[in-house]
């Protein structure tokens, strides 16, 4: 199954022809989204209209999320099975993931100015999304540090592999530094419960969100490929 | 085991042999310490209150610092190639450089940092628990710089990125390094905190070597 | 209406920004990706042509 999809000629093929679905889907799917989050959904009572900033922060926070998950995947598909597409992936993945980490926080801070008072607080969940920005940003200094592409993607999936152990282990020091330092008065982002009205416009964006990282996946992917023959055509030029 | 042994005993040789390198790191943490007081203010209660957090970055960017070339001579002089081709496994043999490193930088650090302790006027009663903190900690910190010392062989630029690579992989055992000393002085006890160093040591000593083989596997390839 | 629909109960200056920092944010990243993709297209049809040439 895996493997009809690893021949980059066929990939080349399918994504051409999935790609402007992902285009079209993330285009209606956030009009859609973004007609109910602005308009059509009421203000929460206790946070007032601020609370429609949760409808572009939360769904860059599960995609900054989601993306590292997936590069992980790829590394480790990658690294074991020496899966060419698998590594262009992960690769391609990693500006993607970074600029929706980018997102979550400057929503988050955004967000935090009118509820907490000020623009950045140490907060659990805004101090492990700035910790996984850093990883991002190492994978992408690491991916592009050597002269041959192929040792940057082995290396960055053994780094990726690493942080994605560690991800959770942050996640708990965090949790765990936070409320020894925290006073308990913030208020949390979210509450447990949410009502439908503001549930249909959030699953909306979070699904436009998806469609547009693999639009943009789609075609940093084949950007890689041709990369790739690129330096073969010239490697032919210089030696043939 | 003997080969374990072997390299150890080499590694902790070449080390001797420039000992200014191991002398220079010490400096760099005792002089990194001793510009907080300049930056924060020479205030006796500030200073004893930021003490234990202050030794522990020092002590964590002193430890990187020689990283860099934990691997780096051995893969330019190609004894890194010879290394994989001898009986020894990968792993042990990276095992026993992280031992070499932590035995050369992490130790000195653990001896230096009491007399920082007195600088920063920390709390008398936090002294023995920074040492064990220290000992349960830098270990670790070890461990996982040796990942992104064989991930950065070859690449263009290696201080920096290393420095952007693993950075982030320590914060879990600084939040708890420090966490334990602050709770000594405190007057709480922090066995929590040590258990979990001591946890991210056997996490550490399980996982990275085998990780930082991995890397320096697909350097010499 | 327009006015009131804008300024959002007070809350106008976050969530307009964060809106609109995401747009763009997006919208550069898609841009660049097509563009490197578009670049990337044209630099090998011309390599293409240009081996072609050459006698074998």
């Amino acid at each position: 199954m895996l493997h009809r999809f690893a021949n980059p000629t066929r990939f080349l093929r399918i994504a051409s022809v999935v790609q402007p679905w992902m285009a079209w889907a993330t285009v209606l799917l956030g009009g859609a989204g973004l007609y109910l989050g602005l308009f059509n959904s009421p203000a929460d009572y206790q946070q007032g209209n601020s609370v429609r900033i949760m409808y572009v922060h939360v769904p860059a926070a599960w995609m900054a999320m989601f993306c590292y998950s997936s590069m992980a995947i790829a590394a480790a598909v990658g690294l074991i099975w020496k899966h060419p597409l698998a590594d262009v992936a992960a690769k391609a993945t990693a500006p993607i993931g970074a600029c929706f980490t980018f997102l979550a926080l400057f929503t988050g801070s955004l967000w935090g100015k009118p509820m907490w008072g000020t623009w950045w607080v140490w907060d659990a969940r805004l101090t492990s999304m700035l910790v996984l920005l850093f990883l991002y940003l190492g994978y992408i200094a690491l991916v592009n540090a050597f002269d041959d592409p192929t040792r940057g993607t082995r290396a960055s999936s053994i780094l990726v592999l690493v942080g994605f152990i560690n991800v959770p282990i942050i996640k708990f020091s965090v949790d765990w530094w936070n409320t020894l330092h925290q006073p308990a008065s913030v208020i949390k982002m979210g509450g447990p419960s949410i009502d439908a009205s503001m549930l249909w416009p959030l699953l909306l964006m979070a699904v436009a969100f998806t469609t547009y990282y693999l639009w943009v996946l789609l075609i940093r992917i084949r950007t890689e490929i041709i990369a790739n023959k690129i330096r073969i055509a010239r490697l032919k030029q210089v030696h043939g | 085991m003997s080969g374990f042994m072997a390299i150890l005993k080499r590694d902790l040789h070449l080390a001797t042999r420039q000992g200014m390198d191991n002398m220079m790191v010490v400096m760099f943490f005792v002089i990194a310490v001793v510009l907080f007081p300049f930056g924060v203010g020479p205030e006796p209660n500030i200073l004893a209150r930021i003490a234990a957090g202050v030794i522990w970055v020092a002590a964590l960017l002193a430890s990187m610092l020689s990283l860099e070339r934990l691997f780096q001579t051995d893969f330019e002089d190609g004894s890194l190639e010879l290394l994989s081709l001898s009986p020894i496994t990968l792993e042990v043999a990276v095992l026993a450089k992280v031992a070499a490193h932590w035995l050369t930088t992490g130790l000195p650090l653990i001896v230096a940092a009491p007399l920082l302790a007195v600088l920063l006027n920390m709390n008398a009663e936090g002294f023995p628990m920074l040492i064990v903190a220290l000992l349960l900690g830098t270990p670790s910190l070890s461990l996982i710089g040796a990942v992104g010392a064989a991930l950065i062989l070859g690449s263009r630029r290696g201080g920096v990125l290393l420095a952007l690579l693993i950075l982030p992989l320590y914060i879990p055992v600084l939040i708890f390094g420090v966490s334990a000393v602050d709770a000594v002085i405190g007057g709480f006890e922090a066995n929590a905190q040590l258990l979990i160093l001591g946890a991210f040591l056997m996490g550490a000593l399980a996982l990275c070597p085998w990780a930082a083989a991995a890397g320096v596997r697909q350097a010499i390839e | 209406m327009i006015k009131e629909f804008l300024d959002m109960g007070g809350y106008g200056a976050y969530i307009w920004p964060s809106y609109g920092v995401t747009a763009v944010v997006m919208i550069v990243m898609l841009v660049t990706s097509l563009r490197g993709l578009r670049e990337n297209e044209v630099t090998l049809q011309s390599l293409e042509v240009s081996t072609k040439d050459k006698p074998e």
